[in-house]
């Protein structure tokens, strides 16, 4: 090796140490928090408040997560959460199939001006509907039921306009051999355009699911009724009066991430397959 | 099988017209290629017989029906994509049986005649794989089988060898001409190459700037042509037009450049004496020498078979496809003799063969 290229070595060494630090750290910021989450969930409420702070507990007390399950009706809140985030996921899917697919394949007079409307709504700050959409409901006499949480929130345009440019990547020809098949539009859609899709479909399924199972201000307005309390909700009663239950507090967050985490590996490998089935595509 | 008619037809984009009035007809069980350069309206054409396009004014009738307003599957017809169109997600297998499921055929009848295609493009043993698992050759013969199985009245091909390699190409286009042979159902393909137009067609259909310039068997298409539009597209390497006076010369009508240089013609081009023509002549009708028009090699490309060469004519360039080797080098100069009775002449405005 020459002087040149052992020079040109060591500085690509020196560059890699830098990069690697710099992304340690910036992945210990991130999991810092999560990691402080679960310490706290497995130590005693006054070991959490103690002085001197112990990274790791001096006990381990795997009951909190018994104790966090079974103080409060932990059960129904991870119903109540299951309930709303997979009604709203499942709605705003299958609306945003359909509205995506109009926009992208439908021809009709104003589709680009209607468009160009349905995004400006993104512009708006969703805590701004708030209001006005609790005082819909409420005419509706739906406060403290599920379909007032599920259905306002379940028709947002950004999976509308996700699922539009998804359905754009897909070769006009498939549509066009279907239409000679003879299949209608809603069976292409269901049938050949749809699975496809799946990529687009499992991140628009993963961000609303997370989005409404860690939803918390939306729920805390519409839901009134204690047994009808979402899990962010239900986690707050471990702030009362007298003081907070911190380790429980703690346990209960860590138990409901558990199925974000879930769903996240599960559509991950759903995303990946179908990026590799779509590697297929028309030949070309 | 059917007769497809195709009468005036017109497509237009708003105010923008790029179909001007199309006819043409293909007989029943007969091979028609629709051949011409790229927007030229030959796939604009195709769709709107497929129902992809809408029809602006005039008529497709298939059979005995006008199709005009009818949707895509119910026109009787299949269609062979450039891309292949293969649905990723479904088996060759479910590829195939796609338009018979949702026709509600019975089982029985689906599974026999996917077996029955595959059996016929030999695909049987590859009816469990994915598209992706196929290759370029593969594919195209699934796209074929998807179309088979319908027993449509009409094939519908869109440049379906584009995508393939050259030898490939050769291939499938020996497999289309076999199932045409097969099947004998009317088929109308499209492409851009006048090599396919010419070995797969019982007629070739030239299309140029959204019209048809000329209808007819290959051969015909090749030795009489009806312009020099047509001269020019068919035939590889393409016709050499010169322009020049008709002028007789030692009692022997000849071609005379502006530069002065005289090409032979034949004895029948007196009619045209004092008349500026345009010149066509096929690079396998040039030779070399020993006497005749004099040239200046310029570059020798030898094909196996023929040896091209392109050569300078005073200021014009000119392709000479010779059949032996012949011993010539870059730069040299060599006598060019022509076959006279081989010569076309076009008249310089219109462009319509003259002789």
């Amino acid at each position: 090796m020459t002087t040149k290229s052992k020079a040109k070595a060591r500085r690509r060494l020196v560059l890699d140490v830098i990069n690697h630090a710099a992304l340690a750290i910036v992945a210990v910021a991130f999991l810092f928090p999560f990691f402080w989450m679960v310490s706290n969930a497995v130590r005693s409420n006054a070991e959490v408040m103690a002085i001197p702070v112990r990274i790791l507990p001096k006990v381990f007390e795997w009951g909190n997560f018994v104790a966090a399950w079974t103080r409060l009706p932990f059960g129904r809140f991870f119903l109540n959460s299951a309930i709303i985030a997979v009604c709203v996921t499942a709605i705003t899917v299958v609306v945003s199939c359909l509205s995506g697919y109009a926009f992208a394949r439908l021809k009709f007079k104003g589709r680009e001006t209607l468009l160009l409307g349905y995004i400006g709504t993104l512009m708006v700050p969703p805590l701004m509907l708030i209001i006005p959409l609790f005082l819909i409901i409420n005419r509706l006499g739906m406060v403290n039921t599920f379909p007032g949480v599920i259905l306002p929130i379940s028709f947002g345009t950004f999976g509308a306009f996700l699922m539009r440019q998804f359905f754009l990547s897909i070769p006009m020809e498939l549509e066009e051999a279907a239409r000679i098949d003879g299949a209608s539009r809603l069976r292409i859609l269901i049938g050949i355009i749809v699975p496809l899709s799946m990529p687009a479909i499992g991140l628009l399924s993963l961000f609303t699911f997370m989005g409404q199972w860690n939803n918390f201000l939306w729920p805390l307005i519409v839901m009134t009724g204690a047994d009808n309390a979402t899990l962010p909700v239900g986690l707050t009663m471990f702030q009362t009066q007298q003081g907070t239950q911190w380790n429980y507090l703690m346990a209960g967050a860590t138990l409901s991430m558990l199925p974000g985490i879930f769903l996240a590996i599960i559509l991950q490998k759903l995303i990946y397959n179908s990026i590799a089935l779509n590697a297929g595509m028309g030949g070309r | 099988m059917a007769k497809l008619t195709i009468r005036n037809v017109i497509k237009r984009y708003g105010a923008l017209e790029v179909l001007h009035g199309v006819s043409v007809a293909a007989q029943d069980g007969e091979f028609v290629v629709l051949v011409g350069p790229s927007g030229c309206g030959k796939s604009t054409l195709l769709r709107m017989i497929a129902g992809l396009e809408s029809i602006s004014d005039g008529e497709i009738e298939i059979g005995d029906r006008v199709v005009n307003d009818l949707e895509p599957n119910e026109r009787d017809i299949a269609m062979v994509f450039q891309t292949y169109a293969l649905y990723p997600h479904m088996t060759v297998r479910d590829n195939m049986a796609f338009s018979l499921k949702l026709a509600r055929r019975s089982r029985q009848e689906i599974e026999q005649k996917v077996d029955d295609a595959a059996g016929i493009l030999d695909l049987t043993a590859l009816l469990d794989r994915y598209p992706r698992q196929l290759s370029g050759g593969q594919r195209q013969r699934v796209a074929m089988g998807r179309a088979i199985v319908r027993n449509p009245a009409v094939f519908l091909f869109d440049e379906p060898l584009s995508n393939l390699d050259a030898k490939l190409r050769v291939q499938m286009r020996t497999e289309i001409k076999t199932l045409h042979q097969r099947l004998g159902t009317t088929m109308v393909y499209v492409t851009h190459d006048q090599m396919e137009a010419m070995t797969m067609a019982d007629r070739i259909v030239v299309m140029h700037g959204g019209g048809i310039e000329q209808v007819g068997p290959p051969l015909q298409i090749y030795d009489e042509p009806a312009n020099s539009f047509v001269a020019g597209f068919i035939g590889s390497p393409s016709m050499n037009f010169i322009d020049g006076l008709v002028v007789e010369r030692g009692g022997t009508a000849e071609l005379q450049t502006e530069e002065g240089v005289h090409w032979p013609l034949p004895e029948s081009a007196r009619a045209y004496l004092g008349q500026s023509v345009r010149l066509g002549i096929r690079p396998e009708h040039i030779a070399v020498g020993p006497d005749g028009v004099q040239a200046r090699v310029n570059i020798v490309e030898p094909t196996g078979s023929d040896t091209h060469l392109q050569l300078q004519v005073g200021s014009q360039s000119i392709i000479a496809a010779v059949r032996d080797r012949p011993s010539v080098s870059v730069g040299q100069p060599v006598p060019l003799r022509i076959d006279a009775n081989k010569v076309h002449l076009f008249d310089l405005a219109s462009g319509k063969r003259l002789h």
